[in-house]
């Protein structure tokens, strides 16, 4: 399989790799070292690091400045980029500035409302949507042109990823949803955290069954749960998230100073059942604030260590 | 049933209490009155309906501009009763009486007493 | 229809203290069917006002004129000989008729009374809802007949987002996901092939963020 990009992360799969990748949220303040530390502490285990973009509509650093610092740390960043904040011509010249720095993998978003932020009485812009992005950057790097159509001089070569939602409603159109994203240009997919294993894996049959496994990438998403309180907080108050009854059975059932490690007991499980899923090409471990993980949940499901790739 | 009330209650007759406007209401205190009250069927039983709900609704209304423009909200209220009910009648009508003059004379007869 | 919603009165009341004679001016249309701005608005506006000022000694004249509409120069100008007495005219008309109110007397402080809200329909009395943002080139035509424009909090195009959930916006539970509105009506005509037709950038430039707007009809011009 042939590359576009010089990412990483897209020869790792294109060598027929599980790839891992994980992800960073920025601090709320402008000091550098927050982003350091946590890529130090996963750099090894991970082909490639996301950056969120003012996730949950807190205003925080910004994905871009925090990229580039990883890039400039040698690490392989996965610029996060939402189209709640920013209009055509910023995000055009976004992703020229992460061009510029070499950063080779984007992932497109819609990004959650501004109402659950701190800045919720701002106006959002959407001024296109997550998959007129995936459009917008696969034709600046394919076809060297901004939208406008002058040409771009010293295009970027970013490989193009996006998120999907199998557990969110209505679930009847999220595999031609998927179909859409690929038809829109997307080449890699990281899910939303997975619990409901039944689901995901019918998900991703019907995928499978529409020859969609073999035109994308997908990266199945995990996340460990640090406590059954936040088990039941992701089931009752996170839209679109699938948590079934007996993984809270499950953490309920023990002790509380237990209840991390029984977090992380089961995030190894659902990779080790997921590496036996035809079409997840990869594993997404989205361990917010819990980074020092990372390491314990990648040598544990044997994804340890990284494959090294030629540059 | 010829059981009194008091004199200060002067009655206007409607079809329905549906039939009350709040505008009605308004114009009242802005003439002078001291207290409103709509008197009808009981909640459910309403003879055409569902008016009592609506004038219930117009009374909070009111009750809620008069508070704001400083007549007060407890002068005006709603109350219900079935048609068969006299002494009930009677006894509002003692209520809403002694309620009135417990607040005293409405300040927009006041004020426009002053200003004559 | 425009949706107005009344101003709370301690607003008005701080408008119009300073004056002596004020104009409550209605309108019979759009703010009537919602009623924040009819005949019937205009008259209880005005009686409360009335006893709030004489309540606080004030000296105030308030009148109560309602026009068929405060949009078209016809009816703004039923009012040309009979508005010189007063200093100020609260408009309950939407943001459309105060401002014409105010090109059109130049001399009279006009104020508004009601917030227009949207472009909307009556789903029940007493609860109007958004339909429209009248965004110049419509695409109901791809969508089923319901618009992605109005009534996604994300105006997403292309859409439901991660964060529908049993047929509601993640914003809040009451509100539909128009996505899932989409898909439900477009399953309802047998057309959920359309689902997956790409909808291409909009162009944007004929709603607010090309600046105000303008429709001129040459062949309906004298």
């Amino acid at each position: 399989m042939t590359t576009k990009t010089p990412s990483k992360l897209e020869k790792i799969l294109a060598e027929g790799h599980l790839a891992v990748t994980s992800e960073v949220g920025p601090p709320r303040g402008s000091d550098p070292k927050h982003i350091e530390e946590k890529g130090r502490l996963i750099k090894n285990h991970v082909d490639a690091i996301n950056i969120t973009d003012n996730q949950t509509s807190v205003t925080r650093m910004c994905s871009l400045a925090a990229c580039i610092r990883l890039k400039l740390m040698g690490l392989e960043p996965v610029l996060q980029m939402v189209t709640r904040d920013r209009n055509r011509i910023a995000l055009q010249s976004d992703i020229l500035g992460a061009a510029s720095y070499d950063i080779h993998n984007i992932l497109c978003l819609s990004g959650d409302h501004q109402s659950f932020g701190d800045c919720a009485n701002g106006q959002n812009v959407h001024d296109i949507d997550s998959m007129q992005l995936i459009q917008t950057v696969r034709r600046m790097r394919d076809e060297g042109k901004f939208l406008g159509g002058a040409d771009i001089d010293r295009p970027p070569r970013m490989f193009v990823g996006a998120a999907e939602n199998p557990f969110a409603d209505p679930f009847e159109i999220r595999v031609p949803r998927l179909a859409k994203k690929i038809a829109a240009g997307v080449e890699f997919i990281q899910t939303q955290c997975i619990y409901n294993l039944d689901k995901f894996e019918l998900w991703i049959k019907l995928a499978r069954e529409r020859g969609l496994t073999e035109k994308v990438h997908i990266l199945a998403g995990v996340t460990p749960m640090k406590s059954v309180g936040m088990a039941r907080y992701m089931k009752n108050r996170v839209p679109g998230m699938d948590v079934p009854d007996d993984v809270i059975k499950r953490m309920a059932g023990v002790p509380k100073e237990k209840q991390p490690q029984e977090g992380i007991d089961i995030c190894v499980e659902t990779i080790e059942r997921l590496k036996a899923v035809e079409g997840v090409h990869g594993f997404h471990i989205m361990a917010i604030e819990w980074e020092e993980k990372v390491a314990e949940i990648v040598e544990r499901a044997g994804l340890f260590p990284r494959p090294v790739v030629e540059n | 049933m010829r059981l009194s009330y008091p004199s200060s209650i002067k009655i206007i007759r409607v079809p329905c209490t549906g039939k009350v406007d709040i505008l009605h209401i308004l114009r009242a205190f802005e003439k002078g009155a001291d207290g409103v009250y709509a008197v009808g069927c009981m909640e459910g039983d309403c003879h055409f309906n569902s008016g009592n709900f609506r004038a219930r609704k117009r009374v909070e209304q009111a009750k809620k501009l008069l508070e704001t423009v400083g007549v007060g909200g407890e002068r005006v209220q709603m109350f219900n009763l079935s048609s068969a009910e006299g002494p009930r009648f009677a006894e509002y009508a003692r209520e809403m009486d002694q309620r009135i003059r417990d607040l005293g004379p409405s300040p927009i007869k006041l004020a426009m007493k002053k200003a004559a | 229809m425009i949706v107005a919603d009344k101003k709370p009165i301690e607003e008005i009341i701080q408008q119009v203290e300073a004056y002596r004679n004020v104009l409550i001016l209605g309108c019979n249309e759009c703010v009537t069917v919602c009623e924040a701005g009819g005949k019937k608005e205009v008259g209880i506006l005005a009686s409360a006002l009335r006893m709030y000022f004489i309540n606080n000694g004030k000296d105030m004249r308030i009148d109560e004129i309602t026009l068929e509409r405060q949009c078209d120069h016809e009816y703004l100008e039923e009012i040309r000989d009979r508005i010189d007495p007063y200093d100020a005219v609260v408009s309950l008309a939407c943001g459309v008729g105060v401002q014409f109110m105010a090109e059109k007397y130049l001399s009279k402080p006009v104020y508004p009374g009601v917030n227009t809200c949207f472009l909307g329909v009556t789903e029940k009395r007493g609860l109007w809802t958004e339909r429209c943002q009248a965004c110049g080139q419509c695409i109901l035509a791809n969508t089923a007949g319901i618009c992605p424009v109005s009534r996604c909090a994300k105006r997403i195009l292309n859409g439901p987002c991660g964060g529908s959930s049993k047929g509601k916006c993640e914003i809040n539970k009451d509100l539909d996901c128009a996505w899932q509105l989409i898909v439900d009506r477009l399953k309802a005509l047998g057309r959920m092939d359309d689902y997956e037709k790409l909808f291409s950038i909009k162009d944007w430039s004929t709603d607010r963020a090309g600046g105000p707007r303008k429709v001129v009809r040459e062949d309906v011009q004298i």
